[in-house]
């Protein structure tokens, strides 16, 4: 699970500074999984919120961009985006956690670690997974290749033949040879 | 590949207590992280180019008084730590400006401070018993643990995308290299008859 907070800040020309809430300026968040497809596609406000769970392993893209059209940033405009993203593990509230479950301190700490091993272990998968493609990728690699050198040599030694046939026969019609 | 779809200026990042960004830095352009901290914060920077050209990029690192604190040319992946002396907003920044077409894939590990105790109540004041010191322990072996994944996580990327580009480049210059040696057979042939079909005109006209 990934969750990511945004606060944004308009430059303010004639004060220098930077103002504390932006009305208006809207940012529109796109999330695009490992095979390009949207997982999550949509505007929220000067300050957002916005939670995705990732179902394959892969890069994803994170992309936010502002609708200016009512702000508009001129040149020498600057907008001040104010990021946090977190990962995994690091998305548990184990204040909440310990209020829900009842845990005394140590049991608290223990489920920190399950939960850290668990990551541990989902990397592991996703390195898994990483490894095989990175093979297939080697192997497609060597056979194209052997592939096409064994093709072009053979087209080499045609087009040879056919090229000495060719004139043979020119020759021949011109009665040079 | 991959679009750059970073429209904001100025990124800030606020967090807890690390920050682990992969960003995309087109050709010939910089893009800078602010981060605001207190005095006598010590933070960590690592950063690796995982794709793109020579793999190297321009790192600066500079305090709110704008001076120096770290500043690379051309480097691969590289480890900066400082404690700051003053409050306000430290930068870091990236070049790719000494690159005319190639845009690097960035991955920055931001860390700063200590790390967010577990429950807000929770203090160093009591002593830990024997297994809470032991889960704290082990806490933060994972924590290396996680963090040498994460490394080795970056160094496959790095070669799988290499092998990628590999496999692409091969394949485009099997079927390029093919059509040109078509091209060029049958254009040799063309162009020899060509001379003799010419030679022969002029020979027929001079006698």
């Amino acid at each position: 699970m990934i969750i990511g907070n945004y606060r944004t800040q308009l430059y303010d020309k004639q004060k220098e500074e930077y103002l504390p809430a932006t009305q208006g300026l809207g940012m529109f968040v796109e999330v695009k999984d490992p095979d390009e497809k949207v997982i999550l596609s949509r505007q929220y406000g000067s300050e957002g919120r916005f939670i995705f769970t990732s179902h394959t392993p892969g890069e994803h893209q994170i992309c936010l961009h502002s609708n200016s059209s009512k702000f508009a940033l001129f040149a020498g405009g600057m907008l001040r985006v104010h990021l946090d993203i977190q990962v995994g593990e690091h998305t548990n509230n184990y204040a909440e956690i310990a209020a829900k479950d009842k845990l005394t301190e140590l049991q608290l700490r223990v489920r920190q670690l399950m939960e850290q091993v668990d990551q541990i272990q989902k990397e592991q998968n996703y390195q898994r997974y990483r490894e095989e493609r990175f093979r297939q990728t080697s192997e497609s690699t060597n056979q194209r290749v052997l592939w096409w050198s064994i093709v072009q040599t053979l087209i080499l030694v045609a087009i040879g033949f056919w090229q000495m046939r060719h004139l043979k026969s020119f020759f021949e019609a011109k009665k040079l040879v | 590949m991959r679009h750059p779809c970073l429209l904001i200026l100025a990124v800030y990042i606020a967090f807890i207590n690390a920050t682990e960004l992969t960003f995309e830095l087109p050709d010939n352009e910089k893009q800078c992280f602010y981060e605001d901290l207190e005095q006598g914060v010590k933070f960590d920077i690592d950063f690796q180019v995982i794709a793109g050209g020579n793999y190297d990029v321009d790192c600066f690192v500079s305090d709110p008084v704008n001076s120096m604190l770290y500043q690379e040319r051309k480097k691969q992946y590289d480890s900066f730590s400082h404690t700051t002396t003053m409050k306000g907003v430290y930068k870091v920044c990236f070049s790719n400006e000494f690159s005319t077409f190639s845009h690097k894939t960035v991955y920055l590990d931001f860390r700063t401070g200590e790390d967010a105790r577990l429950l807000p109540d929770m203090n160093g004041a009591t002593a830990l018993t024997q297994m809470e010191s032991a889960c704290l322990s082990i806490h933060e072996i994972l924590k290396v643990v996680s963090d040498s994944q994460t490394w080795y996580r970056l160094r496959e990327a790095q070669d799988r995308l290499r092998a990628e580009d590999l496999n692409e480049r091969v394949h485009i210059w099997s079927i390029g290299e093919a059509i040109i040696l078509f091209v060029v057979c049958i254009g040799q042939v063309l162009m020899l008859k060509s001379f003799f079909n010419d030679k022969k005109a002029s020979v027929a006209t001079s006698t």
